[in-house]
C-alpha cells in the first residue's frame, strides 16, 4: 500500500519479492479495490506528513474502504509502524499510538518477545521467542484504556512485547513508553496485526539480521493454511 | 450565518502528555517553578457557512468526532461565534 509519504514500501517488497520470492504489487491510494491480494501490508513512512495524527488523514484514502472490507472478510493484513497508526486510526485495531516518552525519534535496533503464535504473523513462532528487529519512530507509545488493555491480553490479541535479549520485559527495554511494553497487537482473529518494529528491515544478515523474516513467512504460511 | 468554530484539542487526563511534560521542564529550568502541569494540544479554526448556530454546532462536533480528535486518546471544546453574512449567492457566482 503506498499513500503520499509512505517510506517503506520499497523495503517491504524486497523482504517479500526478492528475499522470499512471493509477487508483490504496490497499490496506489487511489485505488479502489485490493481484489486478487491474500495478504495487505500497510508500511512505514509519514503518510500525508502525519498532518493532524498519524494515520489521521490516510483512513480516509479511497482504498482503505477495500482495506477494511478486506479484512473483515479475513483477508491478512499487516500494518507496520506508520501502517499500524492507520490500522488503529480506521478502528481496524484497538488503541493509539501517542508520542513517544522519551519526546526523541527512535531508530535503534529492539528485541521483541513474541507474545502468542495463534496470529497469521506469528505461526511459524513460537511464544516466548525473541525477535531482534529495528525500531523507527517518534510516536510509538502505545496507549489503550485499562478495559481494552485487559480485553487485549484476555484474548491473546498481544502479539508483541519490547524486551530484553535475554526475552525478560523490563522498562530499561522499552524504548518509547508502551503501556505494558506493548509493541505490536492483532485484531480477535488474528488476520490483522499492527507493529511498530519494522521487519522488513531485519530480512536478511547484510542489513544485520533475519529475524523480521518469520513474520512474513508466518503469514505465507497461514495463507497456504487456509487454502489447503 | 457564517460561523467561525474554534476547536481545542487535548489528551485526556489519564493518558501521558511527553510534550506537556518537556515543556514544564522548560519551565521549571528557565525558574518557572511555580508551575505544577503542562498540557500540549492542538488549536483549529474554521469557519463555515450553515443555517443557524444550533446546526453549526453539530456540524463542528460532528467533524471532532470523525476526524478532528481521536476519541481513543483525546477529547475536544468547540467555542462558536457568528462572524456575519456569507457572500451572496449572486456575488459568488458572477
Amino acid at each position: 500500500m503506498v499513500f503520499p509519504g509512505t517510506w517503506s514500501d520499497r523495503d517491504c517488497a524486497h523482504a517479500v519479492l526478492d528475499v522470499l520470492q512471493e509477487p508483490v504489487r504496490y497499490i496506489d491510494h487511489r485505488e479502489q479495490n485490493v481484489d486478487g491480494l491474500e495478504l495487505v501490508i500497510l508500511p512505514g513512512g509519514f503518510s500525508y506528513g502525519d498532518y493532524l495524527r498519524c494515520g489521521a488523514i490516510a483512513r480516509f484514502a479511497p482504498v482503505m474502504e477495500a482495506v477494511a472490507d478486506f479484512a473483515n472478510r479475513g483477508g491478512l493484513v499487516l500494518g507496520i509502524c506508520n501502517g499500524f497508526q492507520i490500522l488503529q486510526e480506521a478502528r481496524l485495531l484497538p488503541g493509539a499510538l501517542l508520542r513517544n516518552a522519551s519526546c526523541e525519534f527512535r531508530c535503534e535496533w529492539v528485541h521483541l518477545r513474541v507474545e502468542q503464535s495463534n496470529s497469521a504473523f506469528t505461526l511459524d513462532c513460537r511464544p516466548g521467542q525473541v525477535l531482534r528487529i529495528p525500531i523507527s519512530h517518534g510516536e510509538g507509545n502505545f496507549f489503550a484504556d485499562p478495559q481494552t488493555l485487559d480485553a487485549l491480553e484476555r484474548n491473546g490479541q498481544v502479539v508483541f512485547r519490547y524486551c530484553a535479549p535475554d526475552g525478560r520485559v523490563t522498562a530499561d527495554s522499552n524504548p518509547n513508553g508502551s503501556v505494558r511494553n506493548i509493541a505490536g497487537i492483532s485484531n480477535a482473529h488474528g488476520n490483522v496485526v499492527g507493529m511498530m518494529p519494522h521487519p522488513e528491515r531485519a530480512c536478511e544478515p547484510l542489513l544485520g539480521g533475519s529475524d523480521g523474516l518469520a513474520i512474513f513467512r508466518s503469514a505465507i504460511h497461514a495463507l497456504t493454511r487456509v487454502a489447503v | 450565518m457564517r460561523y467561525r468554530a474554534e476547536i481545542f484539542v487535548t489528551l485526556k487526563p489519564v493518558v501521558n502528555d511527553p510534550a506537556g511534560l518537556t515543556i514544564r521542564g522548560g519551565l521549571h529550568a528557565l525558574g518557572f517553578e511555580s508551575v505544577t502541569e503542562v498540557r500540549a494540544g492542538k488549536y483549529l479554526v474554521l469557519t463555515l457557512d450553515e443555517s443557524d448556530a444550533a446546526q453549526a454546532c453539530a456540524r463542528v462536533d460532528e467533524m471532532a468526532r470523525q476526524l478532528l480528535a481521536n476519541a481513543v486518546i483525546e477529547d475536544y471544546r468547540i467555542e462558536l461565534e457568528p462572524v456575519g453574512e456569507p457572500a451572496a449567492a449572486g456575488e459568488r457566482s458572477a
